[in-house]
């Protein structure tokens, strides 16, 4: 069953805060949520599917979180795929929707790992020791940052990237920052600021990294039915795709490239559109090599190409050829709870409203792409992809 | 040359794991076998990844590959170099680069396997120059 153009985006929040000491994780959940659901022109009663990831809502996902919020649900999912969760919840909440599983679905993602004082990148995580990759790799210390660091050296050494190349990334995503009232980073960077930073992890720098933040976000799926009786511009749902990447025992190392290599094509293959008609995509950036390696998977260039393709200003709203991330991206806006999918698809529905800020608009922008990866490059990951279009 | 050492965590075996650690101990890197499809895998475990079947063992590798690729972490202390080696039976596995400068470390270095104490005084599979 194709779910293409069977669901609409009709509300996106964005949760204005950085950093929450005073606030806990559910009151964020609730927040994002009476956000969104008053941006579609909605009520909460109106709300009877729900879609979190059990990873930012800790007691048997969501169902604390459902019941904190007063949710009446005819439905539930609550997939976790990491960073990407949200991204794979808007194509699940477009079939749950086609198949009459529910009507309204809200989608919720909250964290603060700023006020918690999360390492994030530097510090290797100790998992469920049940967790069965755990114990043969977490003693060797692998933390975010020399995970893409590893994906990223081999990248240079295969393809010939240079740091140069990455940082161009960052310095696009700095540029449309400047223009945020709450980005992290708003200060315009340049690429010798970027390779001069100190090294983290070879051969990514401090600058090659995203911003950590408290915050979250949400966003409201409907039936068309229903979001043409909204007063809302028509954000509609035309292609998603999900794929996993892993080693197969060891067998298929390759760290040069991501899961968007499958999960876009198909949600492309269902969209039916063409890369050169995406006048905008939101790009996971957790990383600036995450960048580089999602656009070449997602076949925006070639194999290999990724660090050409980034530089000179090529994703900078009004100069480049794909306006990227036009909100600063994690690398300079927001990454809340370590999860980039939900601000991917909030500011891709910005732009195809036309309410991105209008120094970083980009003019017509009806065909976007919003694309992610949860869990590690370095390891095992999930890409979620959602082609959207302005109706 | 890292003057300082790192010492190695201790993540408790699950069970079927054991095994694997005991012949760490013993200066023995051990790789899953499936005896059923007959391919090698690692990380070690109780089912094939390529066929699922059960009928599996460990096997000694011969402790000799090349780096596929690696990063030096800076702001650890001490500063580590983490890396995937390929073996030369040809899986690849997560680990550390050992008894060398970190400013030396390159892709496509041939390494072999050393034994670096745990935290308990037992030994894990670490990987120096060859």
């Amino acid at each position: 069953m194709s779910t293409k153009g069977k669901a609409y985006i009709v509300g996106a929040y964005e949760h204005p805060t950085r950093k929450a000491p005073d606030k806990s994780l559910a009151q964020l959940h609730a927040e994002v949520a009476k956000g969104a659901i008053d941006d579609a022109g909605l009520t909460k009663d109106d709300i009877d599917g729900y879609f979190c990831a059990a990873g930012d809502t800790p007691g048997l996902g969501g169902n604390s979180f459902a019941d904190y919020m007063g949710l009446r649900l005819k439905h539930i999912d609550t997939t976790d795929t990491g960073g990407s969760s949200y991204l794979l919840h808007v194509g699940h909440a477009a079939e749950a929707i086609a198949a009459g599983k529910c009507n309204i679905a809200l989608i919720t993602l909250a964290g603060r790992p700023r006020s918690e004082g999360v390492q994030t990148g530097t510090n290797p995580r100790m998992g469920n020791s049940s967790q069965p990759d755990l114990q043969y790799e977490f003693p060797y210390g692998p933390a975010t940052a020399n995970m893409y660091a590893m994906c990223a050296m081999r990248h240079m050494h295969q393809y010939g990237t240079t740091s140069e190349q990455l940082a161009w990334v960052k310095v696009a995503a700095s540029h449309h920052a400047q223009y945020n009232p709450h980005a992290m980073l708003p200060k315009v960077v340049t690429v010798e600021e970027v390779v001069n930073s100190p090294m983290v992890s070879d051969p990514l720098h401090r600058l090659d990294c995203c911003v950590i933040s408290d915050g979250g976000g949400a966003l409201i799926v409907t039936k068309p039915e229903i979001a043409k009786t909204l007063k809302r511009p028509l954000v509609k749902v035309i292609g998603t795709g999900e794929a996993i990447k892993h080693q197969m025992g060891g067998r298929d190392l390759d760290l040069t490239f991501s899961a968007g290599r499958w999960s876009g094509k198909k949600a492309f293959d269902q969209a039916g559109v063409k890369h050169k008609d995406i006048k905008y995509a939101s790009i996971y950036d957790s990383f600036t090599i995450t960048v580089v390696m999602q656009l070449e998977d997602l076949g925006f260039c070639e194999v290999g190409q990724g660090g050409k393709f980034v530089s000179d200003g090529n994703l900078i709203s009004g100069v480049g050829k794909l306006p990227f991330n036009t909100d600063g991206g994690g690398l300079c806006n927001n990454h809340p709870g370590n999860r980039g999918g939900m601000t991917k698809v909030i500011e891709a529905v910005r732009q195809l409203r036309g309410e991105a800020h209008p120094k970083v608009q980009v003019k017509n922008c009806d065909l976007a792409l919003a694309h992610g990866t949860g869990g590690s490059l370095g390891t095992r990951h999930v890409g979620g992809t959602v082609i959207m279009e302005r109706e | 040359m890292a003057t300082e050492e790192k010492v190695y965590a201790v993540v408790p075996p699950t069970p079927g794991s054991e095994a694997y650690w005991e012949g760490a101990n013993a200066g023995k890197l051990l790789l899953g076998h499936c005896k059923s499809c007959n391919k090698a895998f690692y990380y070690p475990r109780g089912a094939c990844p390529m066929c699922l079947s059960t009928d599996v063992e460990m096997r000694p590798a011969k402790g000799t590959g090349t780096i596929y690729t690696y990063s030096v972490m800076r702001p650890a202390k001490p500063v580590y170099v983490i890396a995937y080696v390929t073996l030369d039976e040809g899986v690849s596995m997560m680990t550390n680069i050992v008894d060398c400068d970190p400013a030396s470390v390159k892709i496509g270095q041939k390494v072999k396997v050393v034994f670096k104490p745990r935290e308990d005084g037992s030994k894990i599979a670490c990987f120096a120059p060859a």
